[in-house]
This record gives C-alpha cells, structure tokens and sequence, in this order.
C-alpha cells in the first residue's frame, strides 16, 4: 500500500491540488476547473513520467513548503515548473524545470514567483487527493474537489490514474525544459462574439485598442482588467446561456473579465468576444498591472 | 382556472409550429454563432424551442450522429457545443436539422416532496391573483421539465408554469436562502441545492431530496430535460379549497 506522503508545512496564499479538470459535466452546471497553467503541470508531469492527468499542486504568487515522509524511508522525485521561483530542499538549492530527488523528511520550499503567479509542483505518482467526478482539482467557484492547502495538511502521494493520462508514461529524457518567462505584454488573440453586437460598434473597437491592464481581483475564476469601458447597444438582460474557457464577458460595470478554468458554466452578461485557448496559460502568469492587448485572432477580419 | 390546461395550451402551440415546418416561413431555423474557435451557441426563438433542440441533440449523440464534443450546454434560449473539432462544418449542417417538437410530458418524473411554507407565499399570491393555498396546489400540479443548470452543481432551471404565473425576482435579495428552498423567478423554478444568496421568491421547501451528492451516481438529481413533479407534503396544497382562503 502507499506510504508517501506531503505535510504541509507552509500552504502559501492560495495552494491547491489541480490537474486536468473535470470536463462534461458542464450541464449539471459543474465547472471545468484544472491547471490555470495546463502546459505547466503536464511538463512537471512529463518529466516525472507521471500521466497527464496526476495531479499536481498550483500555488499562487507566493510558493509553498512540503515535506514528504515515506514510510518506508523511500525517496519522491519531485518537479517545479510555471512561474519561475527558488526551489530548495532543506535549504539547499534545487532545479527549477528539472526533475530532482527528494529524500524522505525533507522539506521542498518552492519560493516567491520571479516572473508569472503561479508554480507547479508535480511529485512521482501524482497527489492522490479523493477524485470528485473524475478529477482531483480543487474548483474554487462551486468548492468541488480538495480544499485549498492548510498548513499541517496532509496529502497522500501515488497510484494516481486520473482521467486523460497515458498510463505507463516514461519520464522525458531532459536535463532541463527550457521554457519562456511570462511576456511583459499579455497579448490575447480575441474571436469577436457571439454577443458582440449587444455592444456598439465602438466598443470592440476599443477593446482591440484600448490599453487595458491586469487587475488585482483576478482569481481562478476570471482575468479582471483595469481600462476603457465597453459600451452596450442593447440595453436588455440576456437571458442565461453557455460559458466557455476564455470569453471576454462584460458586467453591467462594462469592463471585461477573461474567464478561467473555474468560470460559471452558464452567465447572463454578454460575451464580445472569446480569446483562443491557447493564450489561457499565459493569461494565468499575468501578474497584476501586466499590459494587455487583444488582438484580433487570424483570419479575423480587423475592426 | 387550473394550472394543467395551460401546459396543454403550450403543447398545442408547439405541435401548430412543428406542423407547419415543412414551408420555410415557419420553420423557426437556429440561429448559429460562433464562439471561438471551437465552440457554437446555437439561438432559438424561445425556451419552449431551445428544450426541443437541445432533446434532439441528445437522441443525436446517442444515435453517434453528432460530431465529438466535449460538453452540450443548454441555455434559456440557447445550447452551447463546446469541445468541436469543426464547428463550421457542424454549423453548417445543424441549421437544416427538422426538430420535433418537445413532448413535455414524456418520459418518468423526478418526484420531489414540498411543504409549501415559504416566506414568499403570500406575495406570489398577491402576484397571481389567488390565494396562497391555490399557489401550491397550482404547482404540484404542473408537470415540470429542467431546462438547463447553473449558478451551483444540481441547481436546475425548471419550466413549466405558463407565462401568467411568471413572477420578478425579489428587489432585495436574500444574503441567505437555505438548501432545499423552492423558489420563482422568471418563467423558472428552482431548489436551491445548497445554502446560498438568492433573490428568487420563495414558496416552498423540499424534503427527503438531495439534489447533489458527489458519492452518488449520478450526482446530480436534475440534469436538463429532466420531468419534476413537486408532491405537497403535510397536506399543503394536497386539498383544492372551492373558496378564496382566508389568511395563510
């Protein structure tokens, strides 16, 4: 049986335990959720040769600190990788973006993020939190799933066979994933509608335009932004409909929000437009005050 | 006046529709918008509509007629495909489909028992123009189908009532409205499925019903196109009274 496992012994901000989500249950009004970060957590996992789908944790802004303790003496083997930070193992320094060992009762301290909001730490075997629905991701928006970390929380490791990944996965031969440092301009490639003409016909003009910054308020949930407002043509309430990963929706306040792995699944606010998925990653390494720009996504005609 | 004969009126004028959609004036066509890169809302004339579409695109996928997708949301007057790997060509197609009409009554009904005792009553009353006993007898007696979820897993958007017993949400929500409330809003009926705010008019309560438990399969108790009935229980709204009741 599994005898591995993580104390925590500081939870940091906001720490919790992601991977690929839970997707298909959006009609019973359950959230995707998972990694903000995807390509993040499946390096991490990558180079552990642990599946797609074992869980990993996301911290936020400001790191965390573990401990595993193995009953058997055993060692884990452990890697960080999303935003850039210190990593050391009872105090020593460690790999970023390499997969290292981590003896049995040491602490792994995954520092403040350098660049970007949030890291990820991915442990041989995957973080064996009781699956809900599928999937072992904390949801914040409907509380699915684990519980933020806590300090003193215990977490087993191991035997983790999570939906999307290929089991028998071999860690990837690299001494190190090179891997780029979040822009210092969020640009989001932006497919106007389905709503977009519930706005005027300045209003996407000025959100392809418009200078628009990340805002403070921003969480798992949505990208918030600082900037011009856009400004509604139809005055009427829309009547609720189907939310996606990545649409600019505008609250009667008339600045958009970038909706994130744990949007509500339906909303009755209008959707200019939808940014590409592909840019989510980078939306979640946004920090607070991070220029962004949307640009017209191609074969989009401009505005 | 009953609450039943309305529910038939709605079914007829829905067959009326679906008779005439051979001519193309008639035919109420979708209207397909698309949502990135791989995802389409699909627009109908109205909920009644949309629940018929969305029907469809059920017997679709399970009949393997439907494209890969990775979640099927409806709306109240929309469905989303999500997860498509060409939407365009899916686009394309769908707005040809010929969509039966819905059958509201088909298929077995979720019971749910109510004690029709909520804060809201009296003021639903007052809005429909009875007395508050008739509200629950009104509404066990609609034959309810769950249109879509959201706002919290298990919280579905129930239709049925007609248009004359639709009422406004409350002007100053509720910073707590507890598990199990039945609640109006809109042309919807709701359970709150967990404590939470809310601003729907509160009529009832229900019991024995968990509407969302993660250790059951399935977990949620209402999933869209999902036939409820609300049993009264304790005796509320069970009698049809011949006369204006005096006070709740």
């Amino acid at each position: 049986m599994n005898a591995v496992e993580l104390h925590v012994v500081r939870a940091g901000a906001l720490t919790t335990v992601q991977d690929l989500g839970r997707p298909g249950h959006a009609h019973l009004g359950v959230p995707r959720s998972g990694a903000l970060d995807e390509p993040a957590h499946l390096l991490a996992n990558r180079l552990l040769g642990n599946p797609d789908g074992a869980a990993t944790l996301e911290t936020t802004v400001n790191g965390c600190a573990v401990r595993a303790v193995a009953g058997d003496g055993a060692a884990v083997r452990a890697a960080v990788t999303g935003a850039s930070c210190t990593v050391s193992v009872d105090g020593r320094p460690a790999p970023w973006g390499v997969p290292f060992r981590l003896p049995a009762g040491a602490v792994l301290e995954v520092g403040p993020a350098g660049f970007g909001v949030r890291s990820y730490l991915a442990f041989s075997g995957g973080v064996d939190a009781e699956p809900v629905l599928g999937s072992r991701s904390t949801d914040l928006l409907s509380g699915l799933g684990p519980g933020p970390l806590r300090d003193g929380d215990r977490l087993p490791l191991g035997g983790s066979t999570a939906s999307g990944g290929h089991d028998g996965a071999v860690a990837a031969h690299a001494d190190a994933a090179p891997w780029a440092a979040p822009p210092r301009e969020l640009l989001l490639p932006v497919v106007p509608g389905p709503r977009a003409d519930w706005f005027t016909p300045e209003a996407l003009r000025t959100l392809l335009t418009g200078e628009y910054r990340v805002s403070a308020d921003s969480n798992r949930v949505g990208l918030r932004l600082e900037g011009p407002v856009l400004e509604r043509a139809e005055p009427a309430e829309l009547p609720s409909e189907g939310m996606v990963a990545g649409a600019l929706q505008v609250p009667p306040e008339g600045r958009p929000v970038v909706f994130l792995a744990d949007h509500p699944v339906t909303g009755g606010y209008p959707v200019i437009g939808v940014a590409l998925r592909g840019a989510l990653a980078a939306a979640a390494q946004a920090v607070p005050g991070t220029p962004v720009r949307f640009t017209p996504a191609s074969g989009q005609p401009p505005v | 006046m009953t609450g039943t004969d309305t529910g038939a009126e709605s079914r007829a004028a829905v067959t009326r529709a679906g008779d005439g959609h051979r001519a193309a004036d008639a035919a109420p066509r979708p209207v397909v918008l698309p949502v990135g890169r791989d995802a389409l809302l699909v627009e109908l004339p109205d909920g009644e509509v949309a629940e018929a579409f969305h029907a469809e695109l059920l017997r679709r996928r399970d009949a393997g007629r439907l494209p890969e997708v990775t979640e099927i949301v409806p709306g109240a007057r929309t469905v989303l495909l999500d997860g498509l790997a060409e939407p365009q060509r899916l686009a394309a197609s769908l707005a040809e489909w010929d969509v039966p009409p819905l059958v509201r009554s088909a298929g077995p009904a979720v019971e749910i028992p109510v004690r029709y005792d909520g804060p809201d009553l009296d003021d639903v009353a007052a809005m429909w123009g009875v007395a508050p006993e008739e509200v629950a007898r009104i509404h066990a007696a609609t034959d309810f189908r769950v249109a879509f979820c959201g706002f919290a897993p298990g919280f579905g958007y129930l239709t049925g009532l007609p248009e004359k017993y639709h009422v406004p949400r409350r002007s100053d929500p509720r910073t707590r409205v507890p598990a199990g409330a039945v609640g109006l809003a809109g042309p919807y009926t709701g359970v709150y499925p967990r404590s939470s705010p809310g601003g729907w008019q509160l009529i009832g309560t229900a019991v024995r019903t968990v509407l969302w438990d993660t250790e059951r399969e399935p977990a949620a108790l209402l999933a869209p196109g999902t036939r409820v009935r609300f049993v009264p229980e304790d005796g509320t709204g069970a009698a049809p009274r011949p006369e204006e009741g005096d006070d709740a």
